[in-house]
């Protein structure tokens, strides 16, 4: 195949602890830490791993969001794509037109492959990959965790329930990640310096001729219900008392 | 009246139990009319067992050799096609529910509430997002049909005793044959499904191996209990993928959930907050999940388990 698309969204850091904003009116991130999100940088690893094994002749990474973005394109870049898109928009998409965007990019660049997490560790929805694959009317693979690529097909094992699920997809498809695909290498200082020269292509949402679909609106937000802290006992002897107090056991 | 369309999940024969959780969460909302779908290869049995859901008004079913697994590019046309008599359409926020509903819903050309945990009125829902560390109040648009995942372990089953008609329904559409099903390899296990066990021990890093972790089944048999584990657990490979419970594993709500050598990382939690009782038993007495634990037992996992496994068995 010749290209494959990655999605690299920008997301709150994955250890940073995240708090609601006391009016309810979202969740902070004012000065917190921002990083691609974990499931996307395995999906861009993945996509490296398939064209460094002579299965793929370019990897594109593509963002949506603000001019922010280009940090994570550049890390996306540093890490072995060869050319980033970011689609500017100043506000947050919905999943669908968030996959709109995608099959629109997909086309233009006749893609292969599109590589996403299968969540963004924010929304996290889990839909954007499925929906797309439906747009572009082709396969979804979705929550792999081992892709293997032979000549115009894709066998994907995929993280279901019930255990290991493995399907074969004709080319083009779309395959969603999951955690146990494989473990996304360090960047090199070089290599971020090497990024630097790397195109970085801005477009606007209107050049692609999206629009944009009727949202789910987020009315507002609460912290969870949290749970108190028990009791603590002193021994095995303590812990089944407290169980059979509780007609557990 | 809202007419309300749950696809049903199974694994070819039997009915899968998150099918009766979105009847639940279905039946909050006003005037709703429930019907279940059932597409199989042989939806006989799986619709027969669908029927006795208490509160659903009929039982569809397709039935097409295609249906043999499920394939959502595979399923989410035919889907898609029963829609249009429905103002919504629910499925299960497992690893079915998941990859289907979104497909549905871009087919509809709408987009999809995930994994609602409490329906606030006709078209307005709760869910958790950053890995349940918040959670936000939806509204979905009123005028097109709903697309929505259940998130199964904030509904309880709805109660079996019902007779709803089975119907044959005609979903005709053409089917995809880009996408081919070539075979599950699953764990075989005896014991209690993990999603739907009333009780669960689950197992951390702390247990250092894969042999140690039959300290854990033994006490999982004594109790009858589904088995889970941490992240850590499953990437050291003490146990299989399938058994990871947390915010990109399994959410799960059992009546008792005994945590032994987990620390209790925020993703880990997210997947376990609904809870009956938490019971954590850590060698560190400052582990995060002692924050969260209902009882607390500060000890050493490789005496302890043994222990507890031997005074329960009496």
């Amino acid at each position: 195949m010749d290209k494959i698309i990655v999605g690299l969204k920008r997301v709150v850091d994955y250890n940073v602890r995240v708090q609601v904003r006391s009016d309810g009116s979202g969740v902070e991130t004012d000065g917190v830490k921002m990083s691609i999100n974990p499931f996307d940088e395995i999906a861009l690893e993945e996509a490296l791993r398939i064209r460094e094994a002579g299965n793929a002749n370019e990897v594109i990474a593509v963002s949506i969001g603000s001019a922010d973005a280009q940090q994570q394109l550049r890390t996306g870049l540093a890490m072995g794509a060869d050319r980033a898109i970011l689609v500017a928009v100043d506000q947050d998409l919905d999943p669908l037109s968030v996959a709109r965007v995608f099959q629109a990019i997909a086309a233009k660049e006749n893609a292969g492959l599109v590589m996403l997490g299968k969540q963004a560790i924010d929304g996290d929805n889990s839909q954007v990959a499925q929906m797309l694959a439906a747009l572009w009317d082709r396969p979804q693979a979705t929550f792999a965790s081992g892709v293997s690529i032979e000549g115009d097909t894709a066998r994907v094992v995929r993280e279901v329930d019930a255990g290991l699920e493995t399907i074969e997809v004709d080319l083009p498809a779309v395959i969603s990640v999951d955690l146990r695909l494989n473990e996304p290498r360090y960047v090199k200082l070089p290599d971020i310096m090497k990024a630097k020269k790397k195109p970085l292509d801005e477009i606007a949402l209107s050049d692609l001729g999206v629009e944009a679909a009727p949202k789910v609106r987020e009315l507002s937000y609460a912290p969870p219900a949290a749970r108190q802290r028990g009791i603590m006992v002193d021994d095995v002897a303590g812990l089944v008392a407290a169980l059979k107090d509780k007609g557990l056991v | 009246m809202a007419r309300i369309l749950i696809v049903a999940e199974h694994d070819g024969s039997d009915l899968n139990p998150s099918t009766a959780k979105c009847v639940s969460c279905a039946a909050a909302i006003d005037g709703a009319e429930i019907d279940v779908v059932v597409l199989a290869a042989n939806v006989a049995d799986i619709a027969a067992k669908a029927a006795e859901i208490a509160g659903i008004a009929r039982v569809l079913t397709v039935e097409r050799a295609e249906n043999e697994n499920a394939v959502a590019a595979i399923l989410a046309p035919q889907v898609a096609a029963l829609a249009g008599d429905y103002a919504y359409v629910f499925g299960p926020s497992t690893t079915f529910g998941r990859d289907l509903m979104p497909r549905v819903a871009a087919l509809l050309g709408v987009n999809q509430v995930s994994d609602i945990m409490s329906v606030e009125g006709s078209h307005t829902f709760k869910r958790p997002i950053y890995a349940g560390n918040a959670i936000v109040t939806v509204e979905a648009p009123p005028d097109t049909v709903l697309i929505a995942t259940v998130r199964v372990a904030s509904w309880p089953t709805a109660a079996a005793g019902g007779s709803a008609p089975v119907e044959a329904a005609s979903a005709d559409t053409e089917l995809p044959v880009h996408t081919r099903y070539i075979g599950l390899e699953s764990a075989a296990s005896d014991r209690p499904d993990l999603q739907t066990a009333a009780t669960v021990v689950a197992g951390g890093r702390a247990f250092g191996s894969e042999e140690n972790f039959q300290l854990l089944y033994a006490l999982a048999d004594t109790l009858g209990a589904g088995v889970g584990a941490s992240r850590a657990a499953v990437d050291a490979g003490y146990c299989a993928n399938d058994m990871q419970v947390g915010q990109t594993g399994k959410i799960i709500a059992p009546d008792l959930y005994i945590a032994i050598g987990i620390s209790g990382a925020i993703q880990h939690l997210t997947g376990i907050k609904d809870a009956g009782t938490i019971v954590a038993i850590n060698k560190d007495e400052e582990a995060p999940i002692f924050e969260v634990a209902d009882i607390g037992l500060a000890g050493d996992l490789n005496s302890a388990v043994p222990e507890l496994t031997n005074a329960l068995s009496k």
